[in-house]
């Protein structure tokens, strides 16, 4: 039924910025702190208190203007959002709305088999609210104002976005980017990022239905849950005669359902006016160009590089770059050892990826255990060690319980690569096996992998395997 | 004739007086409260430690520029751990963990705080009788009608009729169009509004950001240098405090300016004015012609738009600087079944009904479908006023103007807003400039009332402004 009908998606990504202070006040910007202890008299909208900009903002506005291909403008200007509510202290919130200081830029995601581009409006610097906390107690609500000033740049894009797994990967295009340059931590569940979802229906090829706005998303899987169920309720409302209202509709995480929070008619005249407390941004070429250097290798960089010059496969690449610090980690291990690029990427999204899945832990807690792991690679790359005995001891060595060589020696797993000494053993594994000798040499090459099985016992699977076969094989044509 | 500030301080220095007893004399006089000019005045012994202080440096032979100075401030500046209402209901019982920039620099000069000043509720008045407080009663008295309660001007009324009755030496005003140079004028002293972004307003309750500067109330063109060289100082922490290179603006204050000087007297602003407020400018013409200084006519082509631009802009910014104010997190609270209960009733029996008046106009212009009508377009106009001043200000050094278009009124005599609104007419146009004035007292009315007239220099010229303004006090000093 839904078959003729597509949707229209347009997206509003807050992204809480990474500075070590407020957007306008010296407050800690921090996450988990004791209820309003991140406050000042600024935070608290004591009067008499004035916002002074920290420029950390700005800097990181413009290097995410650099990443998502926005043009980064010289004048941008904040002003006053007023409206009452009791976690916003000023009675406005500060934000851009006349000049943002990014406007036009664009990513491409992945649609099915292509590449689509999504363009954006605009991004601009604002301050978010605190927090109300209603189930605290049944008459009264508490406040926390830790989060207030905190710095968001929130991300406009144009309706380009036509189902749920395009969002999806519009968002996570945008959270991989965003951690890439350093200016959001990407943490969704502490709600480093969150998404208001635009959306309207059509039949294909017809003009633009009214919208609705699903606000402050903060999961993937809400986000998919709510763009498909905000899609099939208008739907049916069309289909029962209906006209869709512009609303403004909560997502109830509980029942998978939107709802109406308030209408068109009730929504609020913001009333914005340039703050007549701050000074319009004006930036200099010069102060833009400077942080260029500063956004560093973006992610399609980075695929480039690892299909041209390290030749891994695409698929194993993409899981490296996904985020940036399994990239940083695999770039560590090349830069440090000789080991093929390749042979490490396939351990690092093997085994040692799985190992960290197991035990619960961080990518970025074996960035000082690199060079132990290079060393084991390269005994298992120049046949020091079987591969199978480089699994055994990686958890050893990620675990930090030794260096990788004295490992191989403590549990005797080094590769008997003696050619002298393999002969020895293979010259005893031949006696008494007239029968299966002649059976090769009549052209049975099964019989060859017996007698490399029964060598690798003798030796206790320490053996170089080459080695035996090529032994075995001179023995055996002779 | 009373004291100056040196004055004060020679008999300091040479022991005739003692700072408590200094203090004493003036504490005596403010708790009298005959002119209701004070919200709360600080007794002796919560002033004891900076009474023992100033004693001390004065003892010791290294007195602070303020030394011992028993200063009034307007109870608009934030006072760490003294009350500070705004002269508002909502604010009535707010005491601040924090003191202002300005006030902070006068601390820090060793003066001594005696007192917050009456004002105009959010200093948004022309008459100081908005406040919750009470209206403020003008020292001085109409010859013709001596029972008549006169009013001191506003905003900064309190003020002014404190330094006039003599219970503080000086007192820190606050300025938006006029609150500091109008109510100097009618209570017969010095009032100075600085170049905006010359004193920071850190700490100072925000009327209308783009206007607000804080300023001195004196009895002498000299007091104001002392007092802004104490809080004329670059602010890190008000994002529209200048940081230019500030001058000594005691040196050389009683020399005659330099070079030739040249004063332009807008033709404009003495249409339809009463022969009172003529002679004003008459006379300091005269006076001043003595010492070889031109005078010149000059027009404005802005001059009719002004109050109404003002009248936009300034209210649209104070409809949302007042927002804050809404009994949740401190202030006067009026409880209510629901949030916006909460709201309605804090505000509506917090606020009086020219703060009220004043937000509903301010969200009015603000709000959507009249942006551009009225605040985009007032934007506008308050860029050609700047460029009218600009171009006069090519011609000529000074611009010389009266303050205000009548003397002091009688309290309860103007309760139409458009009437009283039009007092500022001589002060709001340099206000939108953000141009450095001064009012000093130029004689008297025919009822016996003071007069003051206005010099307006350039941005950040407050150097020679204070100089001119010194010398024509000098032939225009009239006696009580």
């Amino acid at each position: 039924m839904s078959n003729n009908w597509e949707m229209v998606i347009g997206l509003e990504v807050h992204a809480q910025l990474k500075t070590s202070s407020k957007l306008f006040s010296s407050s800690p910007n921090k996450f988990g702190s004791e209820p309003n202890e991140n406050v000042n008299f600024i935070d608290s909208g004591m009067p008499g208190m004035l916002p002074v900009m920290n420029f950390g903002c700005i800097e990181m506005a413009i290097k995410t203007g650099y990443a998502l291909n926005f043009k980064i403008n010289k004048h941008s200007v904040f002003e006053r959002k007023n409206y009452f509510y009791p976690d916003l202290p000023q009675g406005y919130q500060i934000s851009q709305f006349e000049f943002p200081i990014l406007s036009e830029g664009y990513i491409n995601i992945e649609s099915g088999d292509n590449q689509k581009k999504i363009r954006i409006e605009r991004a601009h610097l604002e301050q978010d609210a605190g927090k109300s906390i209603h189930d605290i107690d049944p008459k009264y609500s508490f406040i926390d104002l830790n989060r207030v000033g905190t710095p968001l740049l929130e991300i406009v894009s144009y309706p380009d976005l036509s189902s749920a797994d395009e969002v999806i990967n519009y968002m996570s295009s945008l959270r991989q980017l965003l951690m890439y340059i350093d200016v959001c931590d990407g943490n969704m569940q502490e709600g480093s990022l969150r998404a208001d979802v635009n959306l309207s229906v059509r039949k294909k090829g017809q003009e633009l239905g009214t919208r609705c706005e699903i606000k402050n998303l903060n999961s993937f899987k809400f986000v998919k849950q709510a763009i498909e169920y905000e899609f099939q309720r208008q739907i049916n409302i069309i289909d029962g005669g209906g006209e869709i209202e512009q609303n403004t509709m909560l997502f109830d995480t509980s029942t998978g359902e939107t709802r109406a929070m308030r209408s068109k008619e009730f929504s609020h005249d913001y009333r914005y006016f340039p703050d007549p407390d701050l000074l319009p941004v004006n930036l200099t070429q010069e102060q833009i160009d400077k942080i260029k250097p500063l956004v560093g290798e973006l992610p399609q960089d980075k695929l480039n590089k690892y299909l041209d010059n390290y030749s891994l496969d695409k698929d194993i690449a993409k899981i490296i770059i996904a985020e940036k610090q399994n990239a940083n980690l695999f770039e560590k291990m090349i830069s440090e050892s000789t080991v093929k690029p390749k042979f490490i990427a396939a351990w690092l999204v093997g085994d040692i990826f799985a190992f960290l899945k197991e035990n619960n832990l961080e990518v970025n807690s074996l960035n000082d255990k690199t060079k132990d792991i290079t060393d084991l690679l390269r005994l298992i790359s120049d046949d020091v060690i079987s591969n199978k005995a480089g699994k055994e001891i990686l958890p050893k060595v990620l675990n930090g319980e030794g260096k990788p060589s004295e490992l191989v020696k403590e549990l005797g797993l080094e590769q008997v690569s003696d050619s002298g000494e393999l002969e020895k053993i293979i010259d005893e594994a031949l006696i008494g096996e007239e029968e299966n000798i002649l059976k090769f040499q009549g052209g049975s090459d099964r019989v060859l992998g017996y007698f490399v099985g029964k060598c690798l016992k003798a030796t206790k699977g320490k053996g170089n395997p080459k080695l035996i076969n090529k032994i075995l094989l001179e023995r055996l044509k002779k | 004739m009373k004291n100056s500030i040196s004055q004060i301080k020679k008999s300091l220095i040479e022991k005739k007086i003692s700072v408590g007893e200094l203090y004493d004399e003036y504490l005596a006089k403010a708790k009298s409260g005959n002119n209701n000019s004070f919200n709360l005045v600080i007794d002796r012994e919560n002033n004891i430690s900076s009474i023992n202080d100033s004693q001390n440096r004065y003892d010791n032979g290294n007195p602070l520029p303020l030394d011992g100075i028993p200063l009034g401030i307007k109870d608009l500046f934030c006072t760490k751990g003294i009350r500070t209402t705004a002269s508002s209901k909502i604010l009535s019982n707010f005491i601040p963990n924090y003191e202002s920039f300005v006030t902070q620099q006068l601390l820090n000069d060793g003066s001594i705080f005696i007192g917050k000043n009456n004002c105009d509720e959010f200093a948004m008045g022309s008459s100081n009788e908005t406040s919750y407080f009470g209206p403020v009663i003008n020292p001085w008295k109409n010859k013709n009608s001596q029972k008549d309660n006169l009013v001191p001007g506003g905003s900064s009324g309190g003020s002014a009729a404190s330094v006039s009755e003599g219970s503080c030496v000086a007192s820190m005003g606050t300025d938006t169009g006029g609150s500091i140079r109008q109510p100097a004028s009618l209570c017969g002293i010095v009032g100075l509004k600085p170049t905006f972004g010359s004193c920071s307003r850190w700490g100072i309750v925000a009327f209308a950001s783009s206007l607000d500067q804080a300023g001195p109330l004196t009895n002498c063109v000299e007091d104001a240098a002392y007092i802004l060289n104490s809080i004329n100082k670059h602010d890190f922490n008000d994002s529209t405090s200048s940081n230019h290179q500030r001058e000594d603006y005691l040196i050389d204050i009683n020399n005659s300016l330099e070079k030739k000087i040249k004063i332009g007297i807008p033709s404009d602003y003495l249409e339809d004015v009463s022969d009172d407020i003529l002679n004003q400018i008459d006379n300091t013409k005269k006076a001043l012609s003595k010492h070889g200084i031109e005078f010149v006519d000059v027009e404005f082509k802005t001059t009719e738009y002004a109050l109404s631009t003002y009248y936009i802009l300034a209210p649209a910014e104070a409809s949302s600087n007042l927002a804050r104010y809404d009994g949740v997190r401190y202030g006067v609270r009026e409880d209510g079944e629901s949030l916006d209960d909460i709201y309605l009733n804090s505000r509506t029996k917090g606020f009086g009904d020219e703060v009220t008046r004043r937000i509903l106009i301010g969200a009015y212009v603000l709000s959507a479908g009249y942006y551009d009508a009225y605040y985009r377009q007032a934007q506008k106009v308050r860029r050609l006023i700047k460029n009218d001043f600009q171009r006069i200000l090519n011609e000529v050094d000074f611009i010389l103007t009266p303050t205000t278009p009548n003397e002091a009124f009688k309290i309860g005599d103007k309760l139409d807003p458009i009437s009283m609104y039009k007092n500022d007419i001589y002060t709001v146009p340099t206000s939108l400039a953000g141009l450095p004035g001064i009012s000093i007292p130029s004689g008297l009315s025919k009822n016996g009332l003071p007069l003051g007239v206005q010099f307006i220099g350039n941005y950040f010229e407050e150097k020679t402004l204070l100089q001119l303004a010194a010398l024509a006090e000098k032939e225009l000093s009239f006696n009580e």
